[in-house]
């Protein structure tokens, strides 16, 4: 066969039926994992600013100490065994959906360096022939100024990386996603 | 087998941890070895305006590209904890069978270095033989079977294979252009072995009058990479007196070069 890899298609708008509903997975820590409790509100937008209620949004994180489950990370760091790290949901109303975790500790990245606390993320949605991917980095974090990867970001553009704190709910964090127009996230080349 | 590429393809990043990569010698460097890019011939773009409801939701700012680091070639992975008994054969998942012609869905997934990928999650949802999605939002008049909800999810095994049964889905209306219909397919999502990797794709029937017709399967600029979602009739995965069988392979994307290992 041809080796070259199989087309992305649209996750169209009934991805419920297999991927989420009963699938999702919106609490990626148990009770006792280690780390500072982040609930991220996440909201989806179009191009003309409307939200998107039919998206959905995958989440992929190291755990506090800054290791991925998962065996190419050979850091000898501990895996937390309360620690999911990946989670998955599809927006409702208002283009929200919310996941449960902790803030990741920092991975490293290539030349002796690490990168500042963040999640990976996909969007997916009717209307998206191919996944897009983009990071959550939580604002006001001192690593910031050294990640290589924001560094990629032009600086006016880094902002839409940012989650940002909820100032009544002591936890919450809330970071907008907008896949086109004015506020457009930054999306990766991944 | 996994061909020997170039070295000069290999761009592996020394990473601060001193520890090995995708091998047991802990005495080498972290090496983050990334994965090869798309040919951008081969995936459909995000904006593809045929496809109407990609003008509001596609980026028009040009994608950042990101060297892989650990976050990137990292990802979930599943094991069989989270399979159900007739996760895979989505006409035993009610009381009775469902209405429509029951096949076989069966493929491999290999990385684009030929290695097989192996317990790698593989979920699929469809519509029923009418057409129709066991969904809230699906409200056109095709009957809804009671015996078919439409979703199944396995892994694949040691070499990389998987199996579905299942039945043939209807093609079914939408509201894209005047008169349009989706040509019969199911969509397919896979994780392969890295953030990456992430796949999520529609494999569709040989001879479907509707291809040309339709947008979503023609945003795939590379013909050959459009044919390849069109799965193959074949009759040795075909049983008598019970089922039609199709073969989809799946090439999720590999690493741009393969670690050699004693």
């Amino acid at each position: 066969m041809d080796l070259i890899p199989t087309a992305s298609q649209t996750v169209g708008p009934f991805f419920q039926i297999g991927l989420t509903g009963p699938r999702s997975i919106s609490r990626m820590a148990g009770p006792g994992a280690k780390g500072e409790r982040v609930k991220l509100i996440c909201r989806v937008f179009d191009g003309e600013g409307n939200p998107i209620p039919d998206a959905m949004l995958e989440l992929w994180q190291a755990n506090a100490d800054g290791k991925y489950n998962h065996p190419d990370d050979t850091q000898e760091k501990p895996i937390d065994p309360e620690f999911l790290g990946h989670g998955r949901s599809g927006t409702g109303e208002g283009g929200v959906c919310d996941f449960e975790t902790i803030k990741p500790g920092r991975v490293p990245s290539g030349n002796n360096s690490l990168q500042a606390p963040h999640l990976n993320v996909s969007v997916l949605a009717r209307g998206v022939l191919k996944r897009l991917a983009t990071r959550v980095y939580f604002v006001g974090d001192p690593a910031n100024s050294e990640d290589p990867v924001l560094a990629l970001v032009p600086e006016d553009r880094r902002g839409s990386l940012m989650a940002r704190p909820d100032p009544h709910q002591p936890g919450t964090w809330r970071i907008d996603f907008h896949l086109s127009g004015d506020q457009e996230t930054v999306f990766f080349d991944v | 087998m996994v061909p020997n590429l170039p070295r000069s393809t290999a761009r592996p990043v020394e990473s601060s941890q001193p520890a090995g990569h995708a091998s047991k010698d802990t005495k080498r460097p972290n090496l983050v070895l990334p994965y090869r890019r798309h040919d951008l011939n081969t995936q459909p773009p995000s904006l593809y305006p045929p496809y109407r409801s990609t003008v509001l939701r596609a980026p028009r700012k040009p994608l950042i590209v990101l060297p892989h680091t650990l976050s990137e070639v990292t990802g979930p992975l599943f094991g069989h904890d989270q399979i159900g008994e007739t996760d895979s054969d989505l006409t035993r998942q009610h009381a009775g069978e469902p209405i429509g012609e029951r096949i076989t869905v069966s493929g491999r997934v290999l990385d684009d270095n030929g290695v097989p990928v192996r317990n790698t999650l593989i979920e699929i949802w469809q519509c029923n033989a009418a057409g129709r999605y066991f969904h809230h939002s699906d409200q056109h008049p095709a009957p809804l079977d009671p015996n078919f909800t439409g979703c199944g999810r396995t892994l694949s095994d040691a070499e990389g294979h998987y199996r579905f049964v299942t039945i043939m889905p209807g093609p079914y209306p939408w509201r894209n252009h005047p008169n349009a219909w989706r040509p019969a397919h199911i969509h397919f999502s896979l994780f392969g072995t890295a953030f990456t990797t992430r796949l999520v794709t529609q494999m569709y029937f040989p001879g479907d009058p509707l291809f040309p017709f339709d947008p979503i399967f023609n945003s795939i600029p590379d013909e050959k990479a459009r044919k390849r979602l069109i799965s193959e009739f074949e009759m040795d995965l075909t049983q008598p007196e019970w089922s039609l069988g199709y073969r989809f392979d799946i090439v999720l994307r590999g690493r741009e070069a393969t670690p050699f290992e004693e």
